[in-house]
């Protein structure tokens, strides 16, 4: 940390900065905190942020179930998660303190809105006395403001109801916060213009109280030093916030707009993927059909008809929802029709935990369909990486005709991080096999580069056949229960699913090309796991990091790679899935990091783990 | 090697579509042989499909079959037509999505009552509900033949099968009255017995924009033999069978001198000839009436109090679900512009990185 001179006062330099705003669930703070998200991105720096919602649907004011928080973690580009611990804590009343204080850094800022620590909602939290007054927070720097009544004060003047100019003082904290930070306060008037065009009232109290909380802020002698937070070296281009659900979303309709093809989206209601039904749902003007099924097996059902008839059907789900679609999966490895199956991982089994990540699906993907019954795995790394890998899923479906699953989770699903908007013109041409003509067709007359079939929907002169659950002759598509027969197709299924490796980018290694630890993960444990190998990096240790977003087929090199390392710790969200699949494949001494609580892994918890191998003989 | 002969390749020989060529059945008929058993009523519905499809001048290629699982499913490798042998009880599921895909397409659902009203109730109720574009087919022989002789949602009470050998304790369902309860806009039941019948409702069916649910009574030789056999004959059926004909009394029986009237909502039968019941007391038919009730009334008449009704039950012009999914979509294209995705991905707050 270094010092500069700034309005009188100490602005410190730092790298990165964690904060979370956390207060009722009526107290706006999932927006202030995207709106802090927006801030910190325009002034350069590499965000990324977690909401962490309460689980009830409304739970009464003021109680510890009413929680509603939102980190993020920004600053240079070694920012890759949300954060371990933030280091300023905005609480607007005694239940949000009590529910964050446990993750928050010793020494670190503690804001709170004071006037909400009342008798009644100090009693709602559990309070038995003011933790402001009775010296409980004396590991913390407590900053107590009034927030209620500047707040009342700032928008005297403005004519809408009293309870209205209240829900204004979310905009407060967020001024204070911005000062804070030294971040400048235009971008967000300019979107409150915007956001607010049609009701100026309501855009000037949330103006007014913006400023009034920037304002305090600056002038009081409550706040003796503020930060600056360092700007990120990300790749240049234009950047947009996205989260794992939108970015899924978006990566299905280019894809499918790259494809030349319809997307027919077949869902059903269910945290944590619903996001990806109404963001698709808003964009009928892409042509996308979303179809809101019955239940999940008519979603994946309805997916399989559409891509039967020249359409890209694609469903998604999460947890149990997954279960039930199961049967349809057969079908469509059976009828090989492309088919795009987006997972929104939470914690399981059964209901489990609904609002909580967990990355434990990854056999179910790989295996859990009856029959030998292969089919693509793919697996996000992060929010932006959505986009991308939905990109693939369609453009493998199609090219392979072939069911695709790709794995999210509700820690993807719901954190938000800069993405790098791609030049459309770049990315991949997608090659369809729809070339059939009548002349020679057979349903299963195979590519023999692809072994892909040709797909000829209905609508197509002179191609009429039926395709279906049963097995099918080689290349002829008659029914046939031949054993030899049946034994061909089993192998040409896997093999044309086994040949996609031919077709996938090579594992990379990020740090040492070879020495005593690499660590291996997929899915949402890739921020914790590049921020820890960053970090022991940058203190010359002996370590590197291999993701994997292809989980069927593998990448072709992992056999070379494994080699070069004493040991493999595997790192994810489950009890040692992908483990297995690796022990299955190659001989190497690997150790498994896991972690089943329902939260995404700490920087610190890989950091630990990396040291511990580090430090062994 | 043992192969059955169903499925897969088209009949090469057969030309492509020309829309200036009358089609006929034989362009209907698929090279595969039909494997049902000798005497099986799907053979009369499969000959009546092949008969009605010409006359609905839609070129083959736009036709698709999509099945489930049982006896009936087996029918789309029979038509030479687009065909999906899908999985228990989900064609309607996956029928829906071949419309949101190409609501072009003529799309007939082929399934039974063990796979549409035990294991794809859900499906088809949610179907009918939403008025998809669909022709469905639900051959009801009251058993399950396929897995070889249990009883069915639609078994009689007390029926004794291989897996009720003390008799069925199960009510059964009553599928035209499910499919009215889901606010079905064509509603039809016929009998495979009857292929005059079979051929008229089936081509009414086929007509009808939105979903067209259609009861087919049909004999199982093997497992559940003469269960309509009441129904069978115009002339043993006189009496237990009632034609339902739209804007007409209902009348049945002998010289049709038997009528249906209603007390209280509860329906009786009148001797014309004895009673001193007016034959403009009868109940007269209403296919078009917007309340589901007389419909319903009639769909509950059986043997052996009343005679069984056959024709259609309710025929109603309602927008159609892939139509109204089409209309949103051209209308949001005319609303916000055809989808441009270089918009999309700037949409929003963005900033640049140099």
């Amino acid at each position: 940390m270094s010092t500069a001179p700034g309005n009188g006062r100490e602005l410190l330099q730092v790298q990165h900065a964690t904060v979370r705003f956390a207060g009722d669930s009526g107290d706006g703070m999932q927006l202030v905190g995207s709106q802090f998200a927006d801030i910190a991105s325009l002034s350069g720096s590499a965000i990324c942020s977690f909401p962490d919602f309460p689980s009830d649907i409304r739970a009464p004011v003021g109680t510890l179930g009413g929680v509603s928080g939102y980190q993020l973690s920004f600053g240079d580009q070694h920012v890759t998660t949300p954060g371990d611990a933030p280091f300023v804590l905005v609480a607007m009343n005694p239940a949000a303190l009590k529910v964050c204080l446990p993750e928050l850094q010793k020494g670190g800022i503690v804001i709170a809105n004071e006037d909400a620590f009342t008798s009644a909602n100090l009693q709602k939290a559990d309070y038995g006395a003011n933790p402001l007054e009775d010296g409980s927070l004396d590991d913390y720097r407590l900053i107590p403001v009034p927030m209620s009544r500047l707040n009342d004060e700032a928008t005297a003047a403005s004519s809408i109801p009293k309870s209205q100019r209240e829900r204004c003082k979310n905009f407060f904290a967020l001024g204070l916060t911005l000062w804070l930070y030294d971040r400048p306060l235009q971008p967000l008037l300019e979107w409150l213009m915007r956001k607010f065009q049609r009701v100026p009232e309501v855009m000037a109290a949330n103006a007014a109280s913006l400023r009034a909380g920037y304002n305090f802020a600056n002038t009081t002698e409550l706040f003796r030093v503020h930060f600056q937070v360092a700007q990120a070296k990300l790749p240049p281009g234009r950047y947009r916030r996205v989260t794992g659900n939108e970015a899924l979303a978006l990566g299905c309709i280019v894809g499918c707009h790259r494809a030349g093809r319809p997307l027919v989206y077949a869902s059903y209601p269910i945290t944590p993927a619903s996001e990806v039904l109404h963001e698709l749902a808003k964009h009928k003007e892409f042509g996308v059909r979303v179809m809101q099924a019955e239940d999940e097996i008519a979603a994946c059902c309805a997916a399989i008809g559409a891509s039967f008839a020249g359409a890209i059907g694609i469903t998604g789900s999460s947890g149990p929802g997954m279960a039930l679609k199961t049967e349809a999966l057969g079908l469509a490895v059976m009828t090989e029709l492309p088919l795009v199956v987006l997972n929104v991982q939470r914690a399981g089994p059964s209901t489990g935990m609904p609002t909580k990540t967990e990355q434990a699906d990854l056999l179910m993907a790989l295996h859990g369909r009856h029959g030998e019954s292969p089919a693509v795995v793919l697996a996000a790394a992060s929010a932006g990486d959505c986009f991308h890998m939905a990109f693939e899923a369609v453009r493998l479906a199609t090219k392979y005709m072939t069911p695709v699953l790709l794995l999210s989770d509700s820690f993807l699903a719901n954190s938000a991080e800069p993405f790098r908007i791609p030049d459309i013109s770049s990315l991949p041409e997608l090659c369809v096999p729809l070339t059939a003509t009548p002349e020679n067709f057979a349903p299963y007359r195979r590519d023999p580069q692809t072994l892909a079939r040709p797909w000829v929907p209905p609508g197509t002169p002179g191609m009429e056949h039926r395709i279906g659950g049963l097995e099918k002759e080689d290349v002829t598509g008659i029914v046939s229960y031949d054993g030899g027969n049946h034994t061909r197709m089993v192998a040409l299924r896997a093999d044309k699913v086994a040949r996609i490796a031919a077709d996938i980018p090579l594992a990379e290694l990020v740090g040492a090309e070879r020495g005593q630890v690499l660590v291996v993960g997929w899915g949402s444990s890739y921020g914790a796991i590049a921020a820890a190998v960053d970090e022991l990096r940058r203190e010359d240790q002996p370590v590197a990091h291999l993701h994997l977003r292809y989980l069927n087929p593998l990448p072709r090199n992992l056999g070379e790679l494994f080699p070069r390392f004493e040991r493999i710790l595997i790192v994810e969200g489950n009890r040692g899935q992908l483990k297995t699949i690796l022990r299955d494949q190659f001989t190497a001494s690997f150790l498994q990091l896991n972690k089943v609580d329902g939260r995404p892994f700490l920087i610190r918890e890989v950091r630990t783990a990396i040291q511990e191998l580090l430090s062994r003989e | 090697m043992s192969k059955t002969t169903t499925g897969g390749a088209p009949d090469t020989a057969a030309p492509a579509s020309d829309c200036l060529r009358v089609l006929t059945r034989q362009d209907f008929q698929s090279p595969q042989t039909v494997r049902w058993c000798p005497g099986c009523g799907d053979y009369s519905i499969l000959a009546q499909i092949q008969r009605v499809l010409p006359e609905l001048r839609v070129p083959r290629e736009n036709f698709v079959f999509v099945s489930g699982i049982g006896c009936s499913s087996r029918l789309p490798y029979y038509v030479n037509t687009y065909g999906f042998h899908t999985i228990h009880g989900r064609a309607p599921a996956v029928a829906t999505g071949v419309k949101c895909a190409n609501p072009n397409l003529s799309v007939w659902v082929v399934t039974g009552d063990g796979d549409g009203l035990s294991i794809g109730t859900n499906h088809l109720i949610h179907t009918i509900r939403r008025n998809v574009d669909l022709n469905i087919l639900l051959f009801n022989n009251r058993i399950y033949g396929l897995t070889k002789g249990q009883y069915s949602p639609t078994s009689e009470f007390g029926k004794k099968t291989k897996s009720s050998p003390m008799g069925t304790i199960e009510q059964p369902i009553r599928p035209i009255q499910m499919a009215l309860a889901a606010e079905g806009t064509f509603v039809a039941r016929t009998i495979a017995a009857d292929p005059a019948h079979l051929r008229e409702t089936l081509e009414r069916a086929a007509r009808h924009r939105g979903t067209s649910f259609v009861e087919i009574l049909q004999n199982c030789r093997v497992f559940n033999d003469g269960t309509f056999d009441d129904l069978k004959g115009r002339d043993a059926a006189e009496d237990d069978r009632i034609l339902l004909r739209h804007g007409e009394p209902l009348r049945f029986g002998a010289g049709e001198r038997k009528g249906i009237t209603a007390r209280n909502l509860t329906p009786q039968i009148v001797d014309l000839d004895s009673s001193e019941t007016p034959a403009g007391d009868l109940l007269v038919h209403d296919e078009r009436a917007n309340s589901p009730a007389l419909a319903a009334l009639l769909a509950a008449l059986e043997p052996p109090e009343f005679p069984v009704a056959l024709g259609v039950f309710r025929a109603l012009d309602r927008p159609t679900y892939d139509s109204l999914l089409s209309a949103q979509i051209t209308g949001a294209a005319e609303q916000r512009g055809q989808g441009d995705v270089r918009q999309l991905l700037n949409a929003g707050t963005t900033w640049e990185v140099e």
